[in-house]
C-alpha cells in the first residue's frame, strides 16, 4: 500500500508519502491562490529525490479547511433555493430562521414550503404535494437560482418525499445541484436543514475545488484516485466529496489527531496539536477522535456535524509573548503574529516577542538569528515555557474523560511549547513528522458508513443489527472494501413517551479503502 | 392591575431559566425561544399578570405541549397550534379565558403559553403548576389539590381537535391525553382543564415565571462578564451546591412510555474521589453520594454545564460532560403529606422518607 497525503491548509500545502506503513518522506510548501500550484508544488518536492519513480500510488487523499473558511469567512458562497417538505407542521420556523442575519443575506436566495413529510413511526405525516413542488421549481428557474436544499420532516426516516421532490426540481431544472436534507443525517430538522443549506451554499466552491485538486493530481502525472478526507477521520471518492462539502468542514483537525495516533502508534490517548496561533486539545477513542455529539456551530449556523470534539485556545508558535518588566505578570497568547511569524518575529528582525523566539533563545529551535534575542536569560525562558505549559495542562484537563493518568501526543509546529511532564498525563509523546500529522492523518484516513434511525416493534439486538447492516451498505457504496469493516461507535437510546419499543440506533462502522 | 411587557432580553433569560427549573427533562426551550423572536419581530409583545389580580370567577387556561421531545425537533412547536387548542377550550367552555398560565415553568413549556397569548392578545399569569418539570399530569399542584381533572383540549397542526370531556381522576386524564397525543405523531398541543381565579390563587405556584428570568438573567449576565454563572444562580436563588464532576456513565432504557435510567458521575475538584449518581425519569429524581440518597424530589435536582451554567437534560446528558448539580428548595404545596404522596420519591417506585437537602 502507498499513498500520498495531502493537507491543503490556509499557510502552508503539506504533501507526505506513505509506504507500507512507513512515512518515506514529508514535505511542505506555500498555499497558492488557485490552489493547484501549491499542490503541483509540493507534490514536485515530495518527488525530488525520485521517490515516487516508477512506483503504483494506490491513492491521493487531500485533507482541506477550504469549506469552512468560506463558511466563517462568507466568501464564494452560492445563493441557495430552500424547499421544505412539511407544511403545515413547523411553518412558524422557516429554513434560515435562526442563521445569522450577514449570512442569511447572502445565502437566502428564496424559500419554499409545500405539505409532505413523515410521522417518527414512517406513517406519512402528509401526502407530498407533487404540484406545488413543480410551481417552486419553476418560481426558483425564474429566479436564476441554481443550488436547491430540500428538507423534509423525519426524512432520516423515510427520505421518499425528498427524492421524489429532487426528480421534479430536478426536471424543471436540469443543471441545479441539489441536496437533500436525508443525505446529511441525524433526527433534528432545524440543524439537519441548517447542514443542507451550508451543503447547498458551498456548491460552486466544491466544484471548483474539487476540479483544481483532479487537474494537479492529473498534471502531476500521478495515476491515482483521489479521496477527500472527511470530518470524521475518513475519506470519501472525490465526485462524493464534492456533493457534500459538508463532511469536509473539520478534516483538517481531524487528520493531525488521526495522524498522530498513527505515528504514536497509540489508539487511545489526548492529542495536542500546537499550530502559529491556536492549540487544538483533543482525545483520541480507537484511533478516532471523540466526536462532539451535541450542536456544533459552523459560521454562527446550529448543526449536527460530525465533528471532534476539540477544544481550542489561543497558544501557538506565533503567541505574542509579554514579559514582567512590562508591568504585569508574563502572558502568552492568545494574540499571534500568525503567518507573519517569520517576518515579525524579533530573530527574523521583527518587533513581536513570540514563543518561537523563546525557544530560540533557548536552543529549542535553530532557526531566524540566535543574536537577536541572546537577550533573554534563560530564567525568563523558563517563566516563558511555564506560563505556556499552565495553559496547555487546563486545556488538556478540561478535555480529560477518565480520572486517571493519560499518554499526551504533541504534534504541530508549535509542540515544543509541551514540556515532557504535565500534571495528569502519564507520558508526553513527540513523534517524528509530528509537523506533518496532518497530512499524515489524510493519508492513512478510512472510508465510513453510519445509521441514524428510529427501529420499532423490533427487539434491540435486532434493531442493533439492522442499523450495523445499513451502515455497512453505505460504507461499501463510499468505497470501503467490506471485508475490513469494524464498527466503531454504537448508540442506542429508547425514544420516551413513544409506543412499541422504539429505539433511535447509531451505528457508524469503517474500513480501509478497497482497491480499485 | 398592573401588567408588565417582557422584552425580548426578559424571554431570551425566561428559556434559560425555565431549562434549569427542568431538572433534566421539559425539554430544551430552544425551539420555542427561537418562536418568540420571529413573534417579537414581527411586533407581537406579552405581558406578565400577578395571580393576585385575578377575580375569583375569572377563567384561566394553562397551556402545554405534550409529546415525545424527539418529535418536537422534527415537528417543531408552532404558535398557531398551540392558540387554537385554547380557542378550541373556549368554545368547548363557551367562555373566554383572563389569562393563560403554564402548567410547567421548567423546560420548553415554561416558554409556550407566552407564543399562545401573542396571538390571543392575553396575558400569562406568573404561576404554574409545578414549579419545576414533572413527566405526569397528576404530578401538579393543581392535582395535590384536588381539582377537576377535566376537560382537555388536545390540538394537532394539521387541523384536528380533541376535547377529552370527562375523567374520573387526573391519572386518567394523562392516559387518555397520551393516547390521543400518539395518534397525533407524538405531538399534541393541550388546554389542560380549567381553572378558576379563585383556584389559580389558591392551588397555583406562584411567581415561577419570574423566577425562571432571575435565573436566567444570573446566568446570561455571568456568562457575559466571564463570571461563575453557578455561584450567579445561588446568589438569585435559596438553592445548595452539591457536587462537581465528570460524565462517568449514562444508562437509559424506556420503560412505561418514559425515560429513565441513571447518571454517574465522578468527582472533581473538592469532590475528588467521590461518586455521584442520580436516577432519573425523564427529570433527575433521586441523587445519590457515595450510596446514600443525598437529594430527592419534590427538591430539585439541577444538573448543569460547569462553564455555561446552562441546563443538561437526561436527554442529552453525555458521557465526559463535566457538570455542576446544583439542589433548589421545592414549591411548599408538594411537601404536605398529599403532595409528598404525589411527587414524593415512592411516587418514583424509590422506597425512601422524603428528607429535604435544605433541612439540617
Amino acid at each position: 500500500m502507498r499513498r500520498i497525503g495531502i493537507d491543503v491548509g490556509g499557510t502552508n500545502t503539506d504533501a507526505v508519502l506513505i509506504e507500507e506503513g512507513k512515512v518515506v518522506r514529508a514535505v511542505k510548501a506555500p498555499t497558492s491562490e488557485d490552489v493547484t500550484t501549491g499542490i503541483l508544488d509540493s507534490l514536485k518536492s515530495l518527488g525530488s529525490t525520485g521517490v515516487l519513480a516508477g512506483k503504483r500510488i494506490d491513492g491521493v487523499m487531500i485533507g482541506t479547511t477550504h469549506f469552512i473558511n468560506a463558511v466563517v469567512q462568507r466568501r464564494h458562497l452560492t445563493k441557495v433555493a430552500a424547499l421544505r417538505l412539511g407544511m403545515p407542521a413547523s411553518a412558524s420556523l422557516p429554513p434560515f430562521c435562526d442563521w445569522p442575519e450577514d449570512l442569511a443575506e447572502l445565502v437566502r436566495g428564496g424559500v419554499w414550503m409545500v405539505e409532505g413529510g413523515h410521522e417518527y413511526d414512517g406513517r406519512p405525516f402528509m401526502p407530498l404535494d407533487e404540484a406545488a413542488v413543480v410551481k417552486a421549481a419553476v418560481e426558483m428557474k425564474a429566479k436564476g437560482l441554481r443550488s436547491v436544499a430540500i428538507s423534509s420532516i423525519f426524512s432520516p426516516l423515510d427520505p421518499s418525499h425528498e427524492k421524489r421532490a429532487a426528480e421534479l426540481v430536478a426536471a424543471e431544472l436540469p443543471d441545479a445541484v441539489i441536496t437533500c436534507s436525508s443525505d446529511l443525517g441525524r433526527i433534528g430538522l432545524l440543524e439537519r436543514e441548517n447542514a443542507g443549506l451550508l451543503n447547498a451554499a458551498l456548491a460552486d466552491l466544491s466544484r471548483d475545488t474539487i476540479a483544481a485538486f483532479e487537474k494537479a493530481i492529473a498534471d502531476s502525472g500521478i495515476a491515482a484516485p483521489l479521496f477527500i478526507t472527511q470530518n470524521d477521520g475518513t475519506v470519501a471518492e472525490a465526485h462524493q466529496a464534492r456533493r457534500l462539502p459538508v463532511y469536509s468542514f473539520a478534516s483538517g483537525a481531524t487528520n493531525s489527531m488521526r495522524g498522530a495516533a498513527y505515528l504514536s502508534g497509540l489508539g487511545d490517548a489526548m492529542v495536542v496539536d500546537v499550530g502559529g496561533t491556536t492549540t487544538d486539545v483533543g482525545q483520541l477513542k480507537h484511533g478516532f477522535p471523540r466526536e462532539a455529539n451535541s450542536v456544533v456551530k459552523v459560521g454562527g449556523v446550529r448543526t449536527l456535524f460530525r465533528m471532534p470534539d476539540l477544544l481550542s485556545i489561543g497558544l501557538g508558535g506565533g503567541s505574542h509573548v509579554s514579559l514582567e518588566s512590562a508591568g504585569g505578570p508574563i502572558k502568552v497568547g492568545p494574540v499571534s503574529v500568525g503567518y507573519r511569524l517569520l517576518r515579525d518575529g524579533i530573530a527574523f528582525g521583527g518587533r513581536q516577542l513570540t514563543t518561537t523566539d523563546i525557544a530560540i533563545a533557548s536552543d529549542v529551535l535553530q532557526l531566524g538569528d540566535k543574536a537577536k534575542v541572546a537577550y533573554l536569560d534563560a530564567a525568563t525562558c523558563q517563566k516563558v515555557f511555564a506560563a505556556a505549559a499552565r495553559l496547555a495542562e487546563e486545556a488538556i484537563d478540561r478535555m480529560k474523560t477518565e480520572a486517571g493518568d493519560v499518554p499526551l501526543i504533541a504534534v504541530g509546529g508549535g509542540a515544543f511549547l509541551i514540556p515532557d511532564k504535565l500534571p495528569g498525563v502519564s507520558q508526553v509523546i513527540h513523534v517524528q513528522h509530528g509537523d506533518c500529522a496532518n497530512a499524515v492523518g489524510a493519508a492513512i484516513a478510512q472510508v465510513s458508513g453510519e445509521c441514524d434511525q428510529i427501529f420499532k416493534d423490533m427487539t434491540r439486538t435486532d434493531a442493533i443489527a439492522a442499523a450495523q447492516g445499513i451502515a455497512n451498505d453505505r460504507a461499501v457504496a463510499a468505497g470501503a472494501d467490506r471485508k475490513t469493516l469494524s464498527t466503531i461507535e454504537s448508540e442506542d437510546m429508547p425514544l420516551a413517551y413513544l409506543p412499541g419499543n422504539s429505539v433511535r440506533v447509531r451505528v457508524r462502522v469503517v474500513g480501509d479503502v478497497a482497491a480499485s | 392591575m398592573t401588567l408588565r411587557e417582557l422584552s425580548l432580553d426578559d424571554i431570551e433569560a425566561l428559556a434559560v431559566g425555565a431549562w434549569v427549573l427542568g431538572t433534566g427533562g421539559g425539554g430544551n426551550p430552544y425551539l420555542p425561544l427561537l418562536n418568540m423572536r420571529a413573534l417579537y419581530r414581527d411586533g407581537h409583545r406579552v405581558q406578565l399578570m400577578d395571580s393576585a389580580d385575578l377575580a375569583d370567577d375569572d377563567w384561566v387556561g394553562t397551556v402545554a405541549n405534550m409529546g415525545a421531545p424527539l418529535v418536537g425537533q422534527e415537528r417543531l412547536t408552532d404558535s398557531l397550534t398551540l392558540a387554537r387548542a385554547v380557542t378550541a377550550m373556549e368554545r368547548h367552555l363557551g367562555r373566554r379565558f383572563r389569562a393563560l398560565m403554564s402548567m410547567e415553568i421548567g423546560g420548553a413549556n415554561g416558554v409556550r403559553p407566552f407564543m399562545a397569548a401573542a396571538h390571543l392578545d392575553l396575558p400569562v399569569v406568573d404561576s404554574d403548576t409545578m414549579g419545576r418539570a414533572y413527566p405526569e399530569a397528576q404530578m401538579t399542584s393543581v392535582a395535590v389539590g384536588g381539582l377537576t381533572p377535566y376537560p382537555l383540549t388536545a390540538v394537532d397542526v394539521r387541523g384536528f381537535e380533541s376535547i377529552v370531556h370527562k375523567v374520573p381522576t387526573w391519572k386518567w386524564t394523562e392516559r387518555v391525553a397520551r393516547k390521543i397525543c400518539v395518534e397525533y405523531g407524538s405531538v399534541a398541543a393541550t388546554c389542560q382543564p380549567p381553572r378558576t381565579g379563585a383556584e389559580v390563587k389558591k392551588w397555583g405556584i406562584h411567581g415561577t415565571t419570574t423566577k425562571a428570568i432571575a435565573i436566567g438573567q444570573a446566568v446570561r449576565e455571568a456568562q457575559r462578564k466571564h463570571d461563575d454563572p453557578i455561584a450567579a444562580i445561588l446568589s438569585v436563588e435559596p438553592g445548595k451546591l452539591l457536587y462537581k464532576g465528570k460524565v462517568l456513565d449514562v444508562a437509559r432504557r424506556a420503560t412505561e412510555g418514559f425515560l429513565r435510567g441513571v447518571l454517574r458521575l465522578d468527582g472533581l475538584d473538592d469532590w475528588r474521589g467521590s461518586a455521584m449518581t442520580i436516577n432519573f425519569q425523564n427529570e433527575w429524581i433521586v441523587a445519590w453520594r457515595d450510596d446514600k440518597p443525598l437529594a430527592m424530589t419534590p427538591d430539585l435536582i439541577c444538573v448543569l454545564d460547569l462553564v455555561s451554567g446552562e441546563a443538561v437534560g437526561s436527554e442529552t446528558v453525555r458521557y465526559g460532560q463535566r457538570v455542576t448539580v446544583i439542589a433548589l428548595p421545592p414549591p411548599a404545596v408538594f411537601l404536605s403529606p398529599r403532595g409528598l404522596d404525589h411527587v414524593g420519591p415512592r411516587a418514583f417506585g424509590y422506597d425512601i422518607d422524603f428528607r429535604s437537602v435544605f433541612e439540617a
